[in-house]
């Protein structure tokens, strides 16, 4: 039978925050296609997530609560998803396009050879069943306008927070079937040994909001203690640290980078948006001693709400911002942190 | 033991790239580079063969644009450079592509690992890493940042892994597909002797016969390129002292409800 599939992305049993944004554009797709919407839940607790799927308006839901699916791991997880495709032909697979999510529509795609398009920003079905779609090219510098042709699954990775989940419905009920794997685990080669969790960080792909230095981190008035290799490193890492941290604090925010500042070593490159970085667009973007070369703009343009904190007037992050203070951001981010404070918890 | 890495070559990352009036996506006069991310898979690559003595294969399937690109692949040490391409490449689309690099693999024979970079910045896609290694039937290692063991011998590979939540350690094995990060490396710049070679080298050319490939019926269409909206957004200084400043940006965030 026929329907919209849509891959809710889990973490040891809970969703990603982003996923029941598919369910949002699977709806619309549904509806005009006339099938049902039906989330795939793969791993740990796939029951209580299948619960809150038919809340956020998923019709029928097919669980997978397996050992060897409790990790992403890409080989189990494209069995079982080319299976499903293969015995019911769904006409969309959607997903909100992590790096898990294109990894996994990519490989079923290829399995079945369908087409996949990813970053997919906007998305239109046609009387023929083709489906148009927008996405970044160059790097975010232009739009690519492209197409998913009718006859096989079509399958689609969207751009994180570009579509509107659905309203809760408490009473929503689903009806849930459960499959077994497609491979066991003495098929699946890849095994992991260990995971570092990366703790108290906000993910920068799912933020909301992000607080991004750049470059004129190093102009920390602090001096940096005797005997340090570099003082520019010390202080770019005391501010990221004791600057820039409490802010994203006070805000629930995801620390972010410029190029410049993570080839100096002032951060590590998994904060790194840009060109040869993340993509993100968040609601609110605060660039902080960050000048706005044309690679930076590329991963963050599409934020809502741009704000610039930069010494230099001239810079070009300005004329992206929609509020730009020029200052010392090692005056003015202290002060913001403490008017958010005093505002957001009076 | 044999490694193989594709690239392509890609507009300078600060040129201004832009559609034309015609529809055609320019770059003016920006140079083109290799696809700023197969630099670490080049390095990577280059790394590894000299570790284990082993061979180097660069691949770039494309027209005459991502010649370029093998030949500063080649002048960072890649022992060998192919470039693929035929007219009904033209529309290709990733499967298409997985296709063909899945059949150079096999036409290679004896290869061992492939190492991708993240993605490519000028169709900004990496599904093509992916769908390669399942045409390849390998498994797929992505967003590694460190390669911690091969043992070519027992088939066997052990990689540190950088995750949105966290780093990963896994174990796989061999042939198998990688993509590796930034940062992994810090990519060699081409020696004067590696530029008179890679200026020398004669790079074959395989079209879609050579390989014995049909491919798979296009199932994607790009119709068009557009320039982005114009920024409409006007932007307001904040005057002040940094305390007025902070407190206008905080009424000013609660007004556009992004707080």
């Amino acid at each position: 039978m026929s329907a919209v599939y849509v891959w809710i992305e889990t973490d040891h049993g809970q969703p990603n925050p982003t996923a029941w944004e598919a369910l949002g554009a699977g709806r619309t797709l549904a509806n005009e296609l006339g099938v049902p919407l039906t989330a795939l839940v793969f791993g740990e607790s796939a029951g209580m997530v299948a619960a809150a799927a038919a809340q956020y308006g998923a019709e029928q839901v097919i669980v997978s609560d397996d050992a060897t699916l409790h990790d992403f791991r890409l080989e189990p997880y494209a069995a079982l998803l080319t299976r499903l495709v293969q015995e019911n032909q769904p006409r969309v697979v959607l997903a909100v396009g992590t790096s898990r999510a294109r990894e996994l529509l990519a490989a079923s795609a290829a399995d079945v050879d369908a087409g996949l398009q990813t970053e997919v920003s906007t998305l239109a079905l046609q009387a023929d069943g083709t489906i148009r779609v927008t996405r970044p090219a160059y790097a975010g510098k232009i739009i690519s306008e492209a197409a998913l042709l009718p006859g096989t699954t079509q399958f689609i990775a969207l751009r994180g927070r570009a579509f509107p989940a659905n309203p809760i419905d408490d009473n929503a009920q689903a009806l849930v079937t459960t499959v077994a794997p497609a491979l066991s685990e003495d098929q699946i080669v890849t095994k992991i040994e260990s995971f570092q969790e990366e703790i108290g960080t906000v993910s920068l792909t799912d933020a909301a909001v992000i607080v991004s230095g750049g470059r004129g981190m190093a102009n920390n008035p602090k001096e940096a203690p005797a005997g340090v290799p570099d003082a520019a490193v010390w202080k770019a890492q005391e501010g990221f640290e004791h600057t820039l941290k409490p802010l994203a604090e006070a805000l629930g925010a995801a620390i972010g980078a410029s190029r410049a500042a993570v080839d100096a070593g002032y951060i590590p490159y998994a904060h790194q948006v840009g060109q040869t970085g993340k993509s993100v667009s968040p609601d609110l973007y605060i660039a902080c001693g960050i000048s706005g070369a044309i690679q930076h703009q590329a991963g963050m343009r599409t934020s809502k709400v741009i704000v610039a904190i930069n010494k230099d007037a001239e810079a070009p992050i300005f004329k992206l911002a929609r509020f730009g203070i020029v200052g010392d951001l090692y005056q003015v981010v202290p002060a913001l942190t403490a008017a958010l404070k005093a505002r957001l918890h009076s | 033991m044999h490694v193989v890495t594709f690239t392509r070559s890609t507009p300078d990352t600060a040129a201004k790239v832009e559609v034309g009036a015609d529809g055609a996506v320019s770059w003016g006069n920006a140079a083109t580079v290799v696809n700023p991310w197969d630099e670490y898979a080049l390095e990577e690559a280059l790394l590894q063969a000299e570790q284990h003595s082993g061979q180097t294969t660069v691949i770039a399937i494309g027209p005459d644009m991502h010649q370029e690109a093998l030949k500063h692949s080649l002048a960072m040490g890649m022992q060998q450079a192919i470039r693929i391409w035929d007219d009904t490449l033209a529309n290709a689309d990733s499967l298409a592509y997985a296709v063909t690099a899945a059949a150079a693999v096999q036409r290679l024979g004896d290869v061992d690992l492939i190492i991708f970079g993240k993605e490519s910045i000028d169709v900004g896609t990496d599904q093509h890493n992916y769908q390669t290694a399942r045409k390849l039937g390998w498994p797929m290692l992505s967003s590694v940042s460190r390669i911690l063991a091969v043992d070519y011998e027992a088939r066997t590979i052990q990689v540190e892994r950088l995750l949105e939540q966290g780093k990963q350690i896994v174990t796989s094995r061999l042939p198998v597909v990688l993509s590796v990060m930034k940062g992994i490396n810090e990519p060699r710049y081409p020696s004067f002797i590696g530029i008179r070679r890679a200026s020398k080298a004669a790079i074959p050319l395989w079209s879609l016969a050579d390989l014995g490939v049909t491919l798979p019926e296009a199932r994607t269409r790009v119709d068009a390129f557009r320039n982005p909206p114009a920024q409409q957004t006007q932007v307001e200084m904040l005057q002040g002292t940094p305390e007025e400043q902070a407190a206008q940006l905080v009424d000013r965030l609660l007004e556009a409800k992004v707080l």
